[in-house]
This record gives structure tokens, C-alpha cells and sequence, in this order.
């Protein structure tokens, strides 16, 4: 027996390694040592810290008429360097202490299948192309609003201390109990109470999600017959794909997303030209309503279809698109570096009644801007597929907290693509058709009316915007989407191409950004059917198995059904849809954030580690007060673009009194939907802040009895000594490299500790 | 190393990296898994192992980020 092991309280073990084997793991002693500081590193740190300083002090002090976006970009990527270099580490060596002697699930639990381990860095950019989607793209564009820099400091500071630090948890949680979910660590550490409210929210957080993404894509789409019809040509598109993959050349990935991507550039060039025709634009030129039951039959479809015909080669094509359209999003910054006119804060930074979305500063800002900060969707990935590919325990910290860092950056990009735009071309583009009525003239008077100073916006400069684009109209379109790629194209056309260029570039951005939500929708819509399944099962047995044609169907309709109709009421909407819809969201995804940061509270207690409590604690306290005053104030607040309730009194009151119309809202039909969706909206703002506030409370209990008791009964696995080697970081080290050399003359199968089968 | 190997073999690496991130490697890795196990389990084909990976995602849904 060459392995001892001793349980203490705290659940770590010490553990020995297999003396016969090279060393599985770098000495602390060694590890110490390579941290230490010599002249050249402090000099380097003292340069990251100045230039990251003299950005941000261009950013928030220097008042310019412009300021140049490559400042965004050094006051990001500074600030990350020193939160990943010093914070990061300080969480890794006081509050979660991983211990590369111990194996990971991906060894312990090796299968050749689920559980394999991965090279770093190639899970590296699996695990961002799972977490990095449409959302960090779409919140900074419309918290825009409020000016650049209520968004950029929330986005680089948030991410710091809030979003990397639970995506790093959650990962390292997740790994240390055999790659478990969410869900199941909420039932275990918070008992059945706080369990079943973090299911319920997930539940209903799934719905909210795809149906909000969902809207963006259908206003992105909506009376654009070359979006449209380039968007529906990704559907035969990957059909072929998966064709390929399955009978003709399995596995060949790389080949096939070649071939699919030079499809989809081929979509989008070939949707300029059917546009231009006759037939084309008669054709695909849909209105949004049309649109949003398109996708919403599309959804059920794509549910229930296999795998491989559809999600699957969506999800290559999406990969590849994601990580080719950032990189050259970040390099064309860098090498355009465009000039930005938006003022530090706007007119609307301290108002409740702007036109993108309704409400303050605080909270609302903080919710608008979810993914790329802080973003408890997250949380679902990092306790699904990645944890069970870690190869060592310390590469968590480069993988779950170093890819939060990306996205954060990819949402500075969108900020700034979106802030680099004309600001009477993005308030015309942002407020809803209710208050622009949807045309050139009344978009122009009514951003004129909105008192912005340096801002006069002439109606023809809109018709051209959108003749530049390849658009009818960019008058309304909400949603951060088509701001997104209009900011885009700006950009990027003066990199290639030129203005014969832009409408190719729009109708990428608008492309990717519908693939990522379409793929979104699906996988969503599938997770949430599994989910209902499975709950459902607990009182008729025979819903549990999931290949029940009948139940999987009948779950996959109820899903669709709801998300459906918050969709079609976000359509419908006479107030605009997304700016009453978006905070839903914000706030949905915010309320996920704060269930993962409690079941990590309850866990980091339970291990005893009560003096680095606050790690955990800060951001949750934070999370906590963002969404519980953003719910009250929805749910309370006497102002009607504000509250829910507020507006659904205003209009019962006004159909009461006999009124046909009532502000925005011509008909009685359309205060009627008002008062319906209202209703919907309001409830749904209860029901979150009901669950939040039972799960928080849960986790207190549990972090109180644990303060009380000196900690807590563990959860994780037990700890299995390790037999393989990896290094933590981007780069090995001098140590790892002289440890890796050991290994090298070894045979490359390698002895799990115990077999998977 | 000449430029012309050191472009290669960058090139080689980096065709590398995008395959693992796509997940292309993954019939190789359950073929050294394989071989490091010995466990008595019918040898999948590539052809059935692709099949077999695709239709247990459908049994095991993961979700994608917004």
C-alpha cells in the first residue's frame, strides 16, 4: 500500500503519491519559489500596473472630446493580468488549496468518453466557447445608454471579484465531487428546501433566457429579408453537416466545419443578392411576429430531433465562428482604434426613464450587463461538461477563472463597438418603435427631443445608415444586436473592405450572433425539457426515461410553449418588448448567479475556511442587493416604466375609465395586452425574488451552523493519489518543464488509479 | 530550425489546437484510454464511436451560455 490517507474535518487529504512513478505534482516548497520576486518580475508588474492606471485614469478622469478605444483594451487587459495574477492566486492558496497529488475525476473516473483528461489549453478555449455567447454581447450595448463608463467599471471590476471568482469556484466544487451539477450541489449542501427553490429558479431562468435571446434574434431579423433569409440557410447548412458526419466522414470535425463555414459566408453574400431581387425580398421580408412563430416551431423541431442532425454541427459552426469573429473583432480594435465621442456618463446615467431600459443606475445597470461581469448561467457549465476534462486540480484556476477574464473582454469589446457608433444613430436604433413610431422622421424628432447634448440627428443620416448596411430600416431595431453589428461593421469595414463592405459585415455580426442564440435555444430547450422530465418522474415513474418518445415530446411542447409566449408577448409588446423585457433577464440571470454563490458559501463554510469567507460573501452580498432592490423596485415602484405593477394599474385604471388609448398603447386590444403582460412580468419578478431570498437563507443557515460547529460534513469524493503529470498555467514552468522531462521517457498509456468500467 | 521547419511545425500545433478544441481527438484519446485499460469492453469503430458520442448527448443534454 503506498497511499495514506487521513480525513480531517475540512475534507482535504493528505495523500502520497506512487513513489515509483516521477513526481505527479510541483512541491509547494518548489511552487513557493517559482512565485518569488526578482527585479525583472517587479519591474514588469510595476509597468502592467502603470499602464492599466494611465488607462484608466483616460478613461474616467481625463474629460476629451473623444477618447480612443485602444484605452478600453489597456485598462482591460491590465486589470485582468493583476486581478488573475495577485487575487486569483490568493483564492487558489487560501480558500480552495487544490492539491495536484490528488486525481481528478477526469483520471479517477476515466472513461475514453465523458471523463477524459485535457490538454490546458485546449480546454481552455472548449470551456469559453461554451460559456461565451450572445449575452456578453448584447447587455453592454444597451447599458450604453448610460453612457461608456457606469458599464466599463462594472464590467473589468465585476469580473473580477464577482464573475471569475464564482465561474473558479463552481469549477473547482464541481471537479471535487466527480463533476456533479449545479442542482445536485444546491439538494446536497442546502437540504431539500433551498435544493428545490435552485431547481424552480434554474427551471424558470432556462425559459426566461431563451425566450428573451430569442427576441433579440427576432428584432434582429425582423423586415430584413437578407437576414432572414441567411439565418434559414444555416438550418440545411448544418443538416448537411451532420449528414456528412454521420454516414459519410465520421469524425472529421475540422474538415466539416471548414466546409460548413465557407457555406455560411456563402449564405450571407447569397442573402445580399436574393434581398436585391424582386422575389426575395417579397419573400423573406417577414414581419416579427411571423418570425417569433418561426422560431418557436423551429424550437419544438430542433428539440426533438437527434443530436447529431442539427445541435451538433450547429454547435462546430459555432465554435469556430465564435473564437475566428473575436480574435478579429480585438485585432481590428486594436489596429482601427477607433475614436469615441460618447460622453463618460450620459444624460441618462442619473435618470429612471431612458429609452433603451427603464430604470437607475443602481441597480439596473448591473443587471442589464449579466454575462461578461458576472453571469450565473455560467455556473450550469462550469458543473457540466468541463470539470469532468480537468486534468489537474490547479489548472482550475487558468480554466475557470482566466476564461471568465475572456468573455469580460469580449463584452469590452461589444462596449466599445457599440460606444464607437453615432449616439443619435444608436438612441434611433434602441428606442422602441413606440416611441419612434418607426420611421426615419419620427425616430430623428424623437432622439432630438431627448435633449442630448452634441446630438442632432437628421433623418437622412438613418436612411443612410441603413442603405449602408443593406437594410430597409435601422429605425427600432432593439434588442443590442443590430447595434452590435452595425458598431461592427463600422469598424470593420475600416479595416476591409471599405463601405462597399458594411452590409457584409452587419449581416455577419447579425449571422453569428443568431447562430449562438439559435444553438442556445435548442441546447436550452432540451436542458429545461430534461429538467421537467425528471421532476415529473418523481410522481409518474415512466417520465424519467428519456427515451419516451410521448413524455420527451410532451415536456419538449410544455418548454417551448413557455418560452413561447413570453416571447410572442415580447413581439407584441405596444411598450417596445425588450427595454420592459431585458432587466426579466438581467435579473434571471443574476438570481442563478447568486443560488451558485450560496451553495459555494455553504461549501467554503462546511471546509472550515471562515477568515476567507469574504471572498464568497462580497460577491454574494453584491449579487443579493442588485437583485432583491432591482425585483422590489420592479415589483413596488410607484414610477410605471419602472414597475410592473405600477404600469399595469395605470392602464387597468385607464381601460376602467372607459379609455381607448392610454399612452403608448392606440387601441383598447393594446392596453388590454398591456395589462396581461404586466400581470405576467410582475409575477414573475415575485416568484424570483421569493426563490432568491429562500436559497440565500438557506445557505446562511447552513454557513451559521457550520460557524458553529467549526465546520461541516464533506461532500467531495474521496481523494485518490494521482499518476499523471500536467502543468497548471498558459506556460509550464522551469519546474513543470524539468518534472515534464522525467515523464517523457515513460510509455504514453497511462495506469488510472481505478478503472472506469 | 530553419524558418520554413519552425513555420511548420507552428502550423502543425496550431492545426493541432483548433482539432482539440473542436473535439476532433476524441476517437484517438478513447483509443489510448483503450489501450492503457485493457478492460474486456468491445473495441468501438470510429464510425461507431462518433455515433455512439452523438447519441449520448442526446440522453445527456449540456447547456449552451447566452
Amino acid at each position: 500500500m503506498n497511499q495514506k490517507r487521513r480525513n480531517n474535518t475540512t475534507g482535504t487529504d493528505v495523500l502520497v503519491q506512487d513513489p515509483q512513478l516521477p513526481p505527479v505534482a510541483v512541491e509547494p516548497a518548489a511552487v513557493e519559489r517559482a512565485g518569488r520576486w526578482t527585479p525583472a518580475k517587479i519591474a514588469l508588474w510595476v509597468a502592467i500596473a502603470l499602464l492599466g492606471g494611465v488607462a484608466w485614469v483616460v478613461l474616467a478622469v481625463v474629460r476629451g472630446e473623444t477618447v480612443n478605444a485602444v484605452w478600453f483594451v489597456f485598462a482591460a487587459v491590465c486589470t485582468y493580468l493583476i486581478g488573475y495574477r495577485f487575487y486569483s492566486k490568493v483564492i487558489e492558496k487560501f480558500l480552495l488549496k487544490p492539491n495536484d497529488v490528488r486525481a481528478t475525476p477526469a483520471e479517477y473516473k476515466a472513461d475514453g468518453k465523458d471523463y477524459v483528461a485535457t490538454d490546458r489549453n485546449v480546454l481552455f478555449g472548449h470551456h469559453f466557447a461554451a460559456i461565451a455567447g450572445a449575452g456578453p454581447l448584447v447587455g453592454p450595448v444597451l447599458a450604453a445608454q448610460m453612457g461608456y463608463l457606469p458599464g466599463t467599471i462594472w464590467i473589468i471590476v465585476g469580473v473580477v471579484l464577482a464573475g471569475a471568482v464564482q465561474d473558479y469556484l463552481v469549477l473547482f466544487f464541481s471537479m471535487r465531487r466527480g463533476g456533479r451539477s449545479l442542482g445536485q450541489m444546491a439538494r446536497e449542501e442546502l437540504g431539500v428546501i433551498g435544493g428545490t427553490a435552485a431547481l424552480v429558479a434554474t427551471l424558470l431562468i432556462m425559459i426566461i433566457i431563451v425566450a428573451i435571446l430569442a427576441l433579440v434574434v427576432v428584432n434582429a431579423l425582423g423586415e430584413s429579408a437578407w437576414g432572414v433569409f441567411s439565418v434559414s440557410m444555416t438550418i440545411p447548412i448544418a443538416l448537411f453537416m451532420g449528414c456528412y458526419l454521420r454516414f459519410w466522414r465520421p469524425g472529421k470535425v475540422t474538415e466539416v466545419s471548414i466546409i460548413g463555414f465557407v457555406l455560411l459566408i456563402a449564405a450571407i453574400i447569397g442573402g445580399g443578392m436574393v434581398a436585391g431581387t424582386d422575389w426575395g425580398s417579397a419573400f423573406f421580408h417577414l414581419d416579427r411576429t411571423t418570425i417569433a412563430w418561426g422560431i418557436i416551431i423551429y424550437g419544438f423541431i430542433a428539440a426533438v430531433l437527434p443530436v447529431w442532425l442539427l445541435l451538433a454541427p450547429r454547435d462546430y459552426l459555432s465554435t469556430f465562428m465564435k473564437i475566428g469573429t473575436i480574435v478579429m473583432l480585438a485585432v481590428a480594435i486594436i489596429v482601427v482604434r477607433p475614436e469615441i465621442t460618447v460622453p463618460a456618463f450620459s444624460e441618462f446615467a442619473g435618470k429612471e426613464n431612458g429609452p433603451v431600459f427603464a430604470g437607475a443606475l443602481f441597480p439596473f445597470l448591473f443587471v442589464t450587463i449579466a454575462c461578461g461581469a458576472l453571469s450565473g448561467f455560467h455556473a450550469l457549465i462550469s458543473s457540466g461538461t468541463t470539470p469532468k476534462l480537468i486534468e489537474k486540480e490547479r489548472q482550475t484556476r487558468f480554466i475557470g477563472y482566466g476564461g471568465m477574464l475572456m468573455e469580460s473582454f469580449v463584452a469590452i469589446m461589444a462596449l466599445v463597438a457599440a460606444v464607437s457608433i453615432d449616439r443619435g444613430i444608436y438612441f434611433a436604433m434602441n428606442a422602441s418603435a413606440a416611441s419612434t413610431g418607426g420611421t426615419i422622421e419620427g425616430a430623428a424628432a424623437f432622439v432630438n427631443s431627448l435633449g442630448l447634448t452634441g446630438v442632432h440627428l437628421d433623418p437622412s443620416t438613418l436612411a443612410q445608415t441603413a442603405s449602408d448596411v443593406g437594410e430597409t430600416t435601422v429605425v427600432s431595431r432593439t434588442g443590442g444586436a443590430p447595434t452590435l453589428a452595425v458598431g461592427l461593421s463600422h469598424i470593420m469595414h475600416q479595416l476591409i473592405g471599405g463601405t462597399a463592405m458594411m452590409s457584409f459585415w452587419y449581416h455577419f455580426a447579425i449571422m453569428f450572433e443568431a447562430l449562438f442564440i439559435l444553438t442556445a435555444v435548442d441546447a436550452g430547450t432540451r436542458v429545461a425539457r430534461f429538467m421537467l422530465q425528471d421532476s415529473i418522474g418523481n410522481f409518474v415513474p415512466r417520465f424519467k426515461d428519456t427515451s419516451w418518445r410521448v413524455g420527451s415530446w410532451l415536456c419538449t411542447a410544455v418548454m417551448v410553449a413557455g418560452w413561447g409566449a413570453i416571447l410572442i408577448m415580447g413581439v407584441t409588446d405596444p411598450l417596445g418588448g425588450i427595454n420592459t423585457l431585458f432587466p426579466l433577464f438581467g435579473i434571471a440571470n443574476q438570481l442563478l448567479a447568486s443560488i451558485a454563490l450560496a451553495v459555494c458559501l455553504a461549501i467554503v463554510a462546511k471546509r472550515g475556511s471562515f477568515k476567507y469567507l469574504w471572498m464568497v460573501a462580497l460577491p454574494l452580498a453584491f449579487v443579493a442587493v442588485v437583485t432583491i432592490t432591482a425585483s422590489f423596485q420592479k415589483i413596488f415602484s410607484p414610477v410605471p416604466a419602472v414597475g410592473y405593477w405600477a404600469q399595469h394599474n395605470a392602464f387597468q385604471g385607464a381601460l376602467d375609465a372607459g379609455k381607448t388609448e392610454f399612452g403608448t398603447a392606440k387601441t383598447t386590444a393594446a392596453m388590454e395586452a398591456v395589462v396581461r403582460n404586466t400581470t405576467v412580468q410582475g409575477t414573475l419578478s415575485i416568484i424570483f425574488v421569493v426563490l432568491s431570498i429562500v436559497v440565500i437563507i438557506a445557505a446562511l443557515l447552513v454557513t451559521w451552523r457550520a460557524f458553529r460547529n467549526g465546520g461541516g460534513t464533506s461532500n467531495e469524493d474521496p481523494a485518490v493519489p494521482s499518476r499523471i503529470f500536467a502543468p497548471a498555467g498558459f506556460l509550464a514552468t522551469a519546474e513543470e518543464k524539468a518534472i515534464r522531462a522525467q515523464w517523457a521517457g515513460r510509455p504514453a498509456g497511462r495506469t488510472p488509479a481505478r478503472s472506469g468500467h | 530550425m530553419d524558418a520554413a521547419a519552425t513555420l511548420a511545425a507552428g502550423a502543425r500545433a496550431f492545426t493541432a489546437y483548433v482539432q482539440g478544441v473542436l473535439g476532433e481527438d476524441a476517437y484517438r484519446k478513447y483509443l489510448q484510454h483503450r489501450e492503457a485499460t485493457h478492460c474486456d469492453e468491445p473495441l468501438l469503430t470510429e464510425r461507431e464511436f462518433w455515433r455512439d458520442r452523438m447519441d449520448r448527448q442526446d440522453h445527456n443534454p449540456q447547456g449552451r451560455c447566452c
